[in-house]
């Protein structure tokens, strides 16, 4: 049978070896010169080493490609060599701004292929961290996004209140953005006495904050002007495109993975999912905005939950995978047998794969896990929000002008790390 | 009335240098507000609360390695820098920045050169400096650099009309009392700032900014006179974030320094001028009638006043606003701000000539 | 709502040659090449199923196992809040697969890496060029028998010596 389906005709994603082709095609047929832009790698506002190879008409864009893996660095490659515990700090560097969600989407995906259960306090700390980090990566990217359209003093705010977040990462981990806390089975060791409180006063001290923010732009003329229908992804081209995260949620498409396919319980959690309609680069500012507030709610039941369940295990007992208390190691000698075997070794999950996605700040952060039967992975690969989310771009930027294409590049929020690996 | 020869030299010189230090420190200001509206402390290093970072800057940039790109147009690319700054620099000469007085039997004037076509000279001088920027632009053989060229181009052209008629307005104020009472309007500066002078109903001063259709004048003045300067949020020319430099991409060392210098010194220009036509120059009802050396430096330090007062202001607006984007800025330029001002000058217009009739 | 019974016989009933798996509670198609497109199709556009959305799409190297490569493919239901795995399998001396693009234009760049890591060759698809590595690199750097390499630190008394010998990777 020939394949008559629906096709995307109208979607392009030209590589820049095509662009670079078109502009040698001399003047087009309205006797216009084209000029190739290259913009990047080295630019103030492509977040980082994206290049895009842009064809100008003016100062219209006509086509565009981004060019990608200026930062490559082998991360899928490297954890093959590596044990499933000692891979986990590697998936740090990925999203660099939003590391326990990568780990979670590693260490769930290796928790799913071993069907691990994980208990109950390690899960809400979890979605605590979690909720964090997602506060973290949005406040960089409403910092930059700011800048990137000249609204320098946002950045600095929104930096300040990240300071916050990063602080209480050093004081859990001892590492301000590579936090490497999460293990399989659970989280690295216990939270210290302090943490509760600082979050207490962290999520005070927050809120109003976002209402600042939205003080400086929601309104500004200047920023809606920037902002309102520019960048317009259909829902349809969204979902075609591969879109995830707030950028799918403010073309109208109702996905969050937390609610759809939820994991360490969100299921549980009161939160609502921000969905907006018009698909431009104001309504993915807006859904990040409220998607903060959402996190703050969820982030004050989590920790209530954190109160009730004092003194409760971190990680799960479970000696094949999660290493025993050193204390224990004294006096049992099946825990130093244990603890040997893990340090030495590493767990062997069975022959199999696993797929897991989780809702990153940027996204679906997916994880796919192949293992045979050894203690390291046979395969990794990360399903990375940032690598895919760009392909929108052609499709988004085409007759816009070079101002907005900065826009746009800020409001899909890629992070070079994540897209290059 | 005109100073002597000497005088005048060392008048110039000393004005010249006025204007580079006023420049220096404006820097230095723009930092530490900046600074201070973004929750950062600014520079504090250099000197007692980093009162010689501009010395520093300044240093900095001397010691710099001056590049050229290949194919740059070697002698446009050297001329740019100073086409831009030149204009900048001698702007100052026609602004009344106070009284004048008398230094060791000499005759001071505070304005430099008080001559009748003040404003003539004024528009042709800052239409200069738009050349510096697009010719650098241009010679510097940059994909960035010529749109950042392009961009000045268009937007000096666009601003320039409203830039033009708003100044219209303070001419023809002028008209309304002219001191020497004969109706006329004016293009010397003095005459402006004179026709100024007293208040209404004891209290409200006779400054332009105050008149019916002076106020409108005031704000088309001020936002055409950003963009003049290419100033946030009308700093396409540069726009770091979308040009990377702008026409300045590829310039480095003094050269880079001469286009920094010339913008902010064409900003105090403007800020000076807008205090001169709108806010009555060095004049303040109660200060202005001083007499002698003492009465001088009271009317410059409140132009000075004056002028810190529009700084700030527009250190203020690049704290606060997302940049403008080019096509809305050309929209914003023809189809709002000129006919404002076109109705602003003929509504003047009619107001001077209701008020004479009656 | 679709379940998982529903699914398979649904699958099973319209493409018999597909087999039904499990990948770790997920459902797992393992399919043929020959059919790829148009199971990915008829998953797709029949409306109970409505698998519009592409998550991931990867290559695994399974060295020395027939056939050597697999391509995963992971589809979403949105409305069915549904994810399901196909897997296709790829020979070593014919690693080719037709491309997705045309169904989801999102395929591009997952294809473009997998063809930039594993050299698997998406026919049809609009530009297949390597994304993350150089264009100018040798061979495919995470099948199992690339060369993982060396370098040794070039300082001016060895640069020359070392450029000499650098030990390029090899097909």
């Amino acid at each position: 049978m020939v394949m008559q389906a629906q096709q995307y005709p109208e979607i392009e994603i030209p590589t820049p070896s095509q662009i670079a082709e078109t502009a040698n095609l001399g003047p087009d047929e309205e006797g216009e010169n084209r000029m190739v832009l290259s913009m990047g790698p080295q630019h103030p506002s492509t977040h980082g080493v994206l290049r895009l190879a842009v064809e100008l008409s003016g100062e219209t864009v006509v086509n565009l490609a981004p060019d990608v893996g200026y930062l490559h660095t082998g991360i899928e490659k490297t954890m093959e060599t590596k044990t499933y515990t000692k891979s986990i700090v590697l998936t740090d560097r990925i999203d660099y701004l939003a590391p326990m969600s990568n780990n979670m989407a590693y260490v769930s995906a290796v928790e799913k292929l071993m069907q691990i259960e994980v208990p109950e306090r390690a899960q809400v700390l979890r979605v605590l961290l979690l909720e964090m980090t997602r506060l973290n990566s949005h406040l960089v990217w409403l910092g930059t996004h700011a800048l990137d359209l000249a609204a320098m003093s946002v950045f600095l705010y929104a930096l300040r209140e990240r300071e916050y977040i990063l602080d209480i990462f050093e004081m859990l981990t001892g590492a301000r953005m590579m936090t490497s806390y999460f293990r399989v089975g659970g989280l690295a060791w216990d939270i210290p006495k302090d943490f509760i409180p600082t979050v207490e006063q962290f999520l005070d001290y927050f809120p109003p904050h976002i209402d600042e923010y939205e003080d400086l732009l929601t309104s500004n003329p200047l920023w809606r002007e920037r902002t309102v229908g520019v960048g317009v992804v259909s829902d349809e081209d969204a979902v075609a495109l591969g879109l995830t995260g707030a950028n799918l949620r403010a073309s109208g498409v109702n996905w969050d993975l937390r609610k759809a396919m939820p994991y360490s319980g969100y299921e549980t959690y009161d939160f609502d999912v921000p969905v907006l309609y018009n698909g431009d680069i104001y309504d993915r500012y807006l859904c990040r905005l409220q998607e903060m507030r959402e996190s703050v709610k969820i982030m004050r039941q989590a920790l209530a939950r954190l109160k009730d369940l004092a003194g409760g295990p971190f990680i799960t007992d479970n000696r094949k995978v999660a290493p025993p208390p050193k204390t224990e190691i004294t006096y049992s000698m099946e825990s130093l047998i244990h603890h040997f075997k893990l340090w030495t070794e590493g767990f062997r999950p069975a022959r199999g794969s696993a797929y897991m996605g989780i809702e990153s700040p940027r996204g679906e952060f997916g994880c796919y896990v192949v293992s045979d039967g050894t203690p390291k992975p046979w395969r990794v690969h990360f399903r990375a929000p940032s690598f895919i989310n760009l392909q929108a771009l052609p499709h988004m930027a085409k007759g816009k002008l070079v101002a907005d294409l900065v826009a746009m590049i800020a409001s899909l929020d890629p992070v070079l790390g994540e897209v290059d690996r | 009335m005109y100073e002597s020869l000497w005088v005048m030299i060392i008048h110039s010189v000393l004005l010249a240098l006025a204007a580079l230090t006023g420049f220096a420190y404006l820097t230095l200001m723009e930092r530490k507000i900046l600074a201070r509206m973004q929750h950062r402390v600014g520079p504090n290093k250099a000197g007692p609360r980093g009162f010689l970072q501009p010395l520093a800057d300044a240093v900095k940039l001397m010691f710099k390695e001056d590049i050229m790109p290949a194919d740059a147009d070697r002698w446009v690319y050297t001329l740019a820098p100073i086409l831009a700054t030149i204009p900048a620099v001698i702007i100052f000469a026609v602004i009344p920045l106070g009284k004048d007085f008398v230094f060791f039997g000499e005759r001071v004037t505070l304005t430099f050169a008080n001559i009748d076509i003040g404003l003539l000279y004024l528009l042709a001088v800052t239409s200069i400096g738009v050349y510096g920027i697009t010719l650098a632009g241009w010679a510097s053989n940059n994909k960035y650099s010529m749109l950042g060229g392009v961009r000045s181009a268009a937007q000096m052209i666009s601003y320039e009309l409203a830039f033009g008629l708003t100044v219209l307005v303070p001419v023809m104020l002028t008209a309304w009392h002219n001191p020497s009472g004969d109706g006329l309007g004016s293009l010397n500066l003095t005459t402006m700032v004179d026709a100024q002078a007293g208040t209404y109903l004891g209290f409200i001063p006779r400054w332009f900014i105050f008149t019916p259709t002076g106020w409108l004048a005031f704000i088309v003045f001020l936002i055409a006179a950003t963009a003049e300067v290419t100033r946030a949020p009308f700093d396409l020319v540069e726009a770091e974030q979308e040009l990377v430099g702008g026409y300045a991409t590829e310039y480095s060392s003094m050269k880079f320094a001469l286009f920094f210098m010339a913008e902010y010194m064409k900003l105090i220009a403007m800020s000076a001028l807008a205090a001169t036509f709108f806010l009555g120059g060095w004049r303040f009802p109660g200060l202005e009638n001083i007499g002698g050396n003492w009465g001088a430096l009271i009317s410059f330090i409140v132009m000075l006043v004056k002028i810190i007062f529009f700084l700030f202001l527009s250190i203020w607006v690049r704290a606060t606003f997302p940049r403008i984007r080019y096509d809305r800025l050309m929209d914003f330029g023809w189809k709002r701000l000129l006919p404002v001002s076109l109705a602003t000058m003929a509504a003047t217009a009619v107001f001077v000539v209701l008020v004479d009739q009656l | 709502m679709l379940d998982r019974k529903t699914l398979e016989a649904r699958v099973s009933q319209r493409f018999p040659s597909v087999v039904i798996g499990d990948e770790s509670g997920d459902l797992a198609l393992t399919v043929g090449r020959m059919h790829l497109v148009e199971l990915a199709a008829w998953l797709r556009d029949e409306p109970e199923l409505n698998f519009k959305f592409l998550n991931n799409l990867c290559g695994v190297d399974f060295l020395g196992r027939e056939p050597r490569f697999e391509v995963v493919v992971h589809l979403t239901s949105i409305p069915n809040q549904m994810r399901i795995a196909l897997h296709v399998g790829v020979p070593e001396n014919d690693p080719t697969v037709p491309t997705l693009t045309r169904l989801f234009p999102t395929a591009n760049y997952q294809e473009r890496e997998t063809y930039d890591m594993f050299g698997i060759i998406f026919t049809g698809h609009p530009g297949l060029e390597r994304i993350l590595m150089p264009e100018d690199w040798m061979g495919y750097p995470q099948r199992k028998d690339h060369p993982l390499g060396y370098e040794e630190v070039a300082f001016t008394h060895n640069e020359d010596w070392i450029y000499a010998n650098k030990p390029f990777a090899k097909e």
